[in-house]
């Protein structure tokens, strides 16, 4: 269940973190308050929540590092026979190695459509932002309508037109869909709007600068972080989108890993050739590693994206 | 095609001609439009046709002779797919599924999200930024993986919690069919609390502290300020979580389509979009595109709807 990639909307993006921090700096710098027990009933209380989320994370990372076996008998949470290794070894190799695939493909999806529509959503949120023209307004505001349909509502008529122009089960049926973000030029607009100011943009025409020179040359540079910040949200959403593949392609060679492990999950672990659920355990776990690394690497921009709006 | 010409002339009578915008205007538009045009023409494609196939798909049937030899042809249908959709028994009640999913599921999620922000957002709490991370952590794993996560921990044979309870003499099977609801509301619980948490926890940093140390100085208990200063100042926040959780619940599919898999007993019509699915794989696309115009209305309605109760009260207030 996911509301579109990245739903923030309604008010201008604040580049929150700093600023705040700075604000309230002095007041975390006073002396700290008395340790009474109402502080420490707030301490259990955030522990007992961390543990409900962290649990299952916790679970599936011993999980995936135990034997078929081990995982039906012993501590469920703890360490059984230490078998990563090997479980990442089979996984690598099951089905002639197509787990690689998947991930190849996942990358080639991800970084394919997340660039195309950084680049289109820059494009479209910086002319609705800085070119005044008939229907500017009702174009934003269609765009903006859009972020609010929910995705699996397009993807069954998606795939019906792309069947008739033979463009299902080919790299372009996810492809096409992901290179468009309603959210990603809300985001473009907005910081354009408050970041490249109309001054630099008539310098760069007094000095006689084409209008694509400036916007590739100067503005798109100084909406750098808008653009991270949509780059990174698209990626995810590509990265995790279970939906459309599964509608559109039916050849395992073209999955991305979402789709795949999944279809081994619905193995059930039944039958000979069935991959077992300590091999689906080690592959989910395995592809959610890039995710996490670009959420704890890009901390910032992810905050600023989620927060883009909500805050007044 | 000889309108065209025309129409262009009648544009460039002098009255109009005399209106023209100048010359850079004239270009800076042109430039515009060329900055627009590739995201307008895939959004077109793949947002604006996808909508129109779907309503006009709506109104059609297929039609297959008695003896189903020759080609089935498309004959209108009027509203009769949406009476045949809105009368069967399976798509109604997956609506009613979503409605008590989300009517439980949201509230308690964004109470517990609104909960653990406030706590994060008081001076004296410890160990700030390890809690926010790992709130937030379960939103950063790609959402497959943690159905599929989830799938395992209440899988009978497989399930520690099942075990736990097993161990305290109680029979527990969260993939009974009684027990299928709470354990999809603790999938969306577990993913997106963090999520919202975030949200609301970036609207109450930016109220001004000030506020809550001149409240505090009045006397005020930090329970009062939550109640009476902070919570208000996030209306916004909360408003905008309450609206997307509400459309995220009602596309609710990937969490019980991974289910299915270790709980053969989740019905392939369990929430409304599983359902349009299981029309377009029986190949009935007419049905699945009633279904889903009903389920955006459905969505669109009680956003809406929201909207319009929480604008009223706050102007009451």
């Amino acid at each position: 269940m996911s509301p579109n990639p990245a739903p923030q909307l309604d008010r201008p993006a604040r580049q929150t973190a700093p600023a705040s921090a700075a604000r309230r700096a002095p007041v975390d710098a006073r002396p700290r308050a008395r340790f009474d027990t109402s502080r420490w009933v707030v301490l259990g209380v955030l522990v007992i929540a961390s543990v409900y989320f962290l649990a299952p994370v916790w679970w599936l990372l011993v999980s995936a590092t135990k034997t078929s076996s081990d995982l039906f008998s012993g501590e469920a949470f703890w360490f059984g026979h230490f078998a990563f290794f090997a479980n990442v070894r089979t996984l690598f190799t099951e089905q002639g190695g197509i787990y690689s695939t998947w991930l190849l493909n996942s990358a080639l999806y991800a970084v394919g459509g997340a660039t195309v529509s950084t680049l289109i959503s820059a494009m479209a949120g910086y002319a609705l932002s800085k070119y005044p023209f008939r229907g500017r307004e009702l174009t934003f505001n269609v765009v903006l309508a859009a972020v609010l349909v929910p995705q699996p509502l397009l993807a069954v008529p998606l795939y019906l037109m792309f069947s008739q122009v033979h463009l299902v089960n080919t790299y372009w049926a996810v492809l096409l869909p992901s290179m468009v973000s309603p959210f990603g030029v809300y985001l473009a607009r907005i910081y354009a709007g408050a970041s490249v100011p109309d001054e630099l943009l008539e310098a760069g025409r007094i000095d006689g600068a084409g209008e694509l020179r400036i916007f590739f040359t100067i503005s798109m540079r100084v909406m750098a972080p808008a653009l991270v910040t949509i780059f990174l949200f698209q990626f995810v959403a590509i990265w995790t989108n279970y939906l459309l593949p599964v509608l559109m392609l039916a050849n395992d060679r073209l999955q991305p890993v979402t789709e795949g492990i999944v279809g081994w999950q619905a193995q059930r672990a039944i039958g000979p050739s069935a991959v077992p659920y300590n091999i689906v355990i080690t592959a989910a776990m395995v592809s959610a590693i890039p995710l996490v690394v670009l959420f704890l690497s890009l901390q910032r921009y992810w905050r600023s994206g989620l927060t883009a709006g909500s805050v007044k | 095609m000889t309108t065209a010409p025309l129409g262009r002339a009648a544009t460039a009578t002098p009255p109009v001609a005399a209106r023209r915008p100048p010359a850079h205007v004239r270009r800076r538009a042109r430039t515009a439009a060329l900055f627009l045009a590739p995201f307008l023409l895939l959004f077109a494609a793949m947002y604006l046709a996808p909508i129109g196939y779907t309503l006009y798909q709506s109104l059609f049937r297929m039609h297959r002779d008695g003896l189903g030899l020759s080609a089935p042809t498309q004959v209108f249908a009027g509203p009769a797919n949406y009476t045949t959709a809105l009368g069967d028994p399976a798509f109604r009640g997956s609506l009613l599924r979503v409605l008590l999913i989300g009517a439980v599921q949201v509230p308690a999620m964004l109470g517990l999200a609104l909960g653990l922000a406030l706590l994060l957002d008081a001076r004296s709490t410890l160990f700030k930024r390890f809690f926010r991370l790992a709130f937030f952590l379960p939103y950063a794993l790609p959402g497959v993986v943690g159905a599929i996560m989830w799938s395992y921990l209440v899988a009978p044979g497989l399930s520690p919690i099942t075990a736990a309870a097993h161990h305290l003499g109680l029979h527990l099977d969260l993939t009974s069919n009684s027990m299928l609801a709470p354990t999809i509301g603790n999938m969306l619980t577990w993913g997106w609390t963090g999520y919202n948490m975030l949200i609301l926890y970036s609207a109450l940093q930016a109220v001004p502290a000030e506020l809550s140390e001149a409240a505090t100085m009045d006397g005020c208990s930090a329970w009062g300020i939550a109640w009476r200063i902070k919570i208000p100042l996030v209306r916004p926040a909360l408003v905008l979580t309450t609206v997307f959780s509400i459309i995220g619940t009602a596309q609710l599919y990937n969490e019980p389509a991974i289910l299915h898999n270790v709980a053969p007993n989740l019905s392939s019509t369990y929430t409304p979009i599983y359902a349009a699915y299981d029309a377009v794989n029986a190949n009935n696309f007419n049905a699945a595109a009633a279904e889903s115009v009903i389920l955006a209305l459905l969505a669109f309605v009680l956003s809406f709807g929201f909207l319009k109760l929480v604008q009223r009260r706050g102007a009451a207030l």
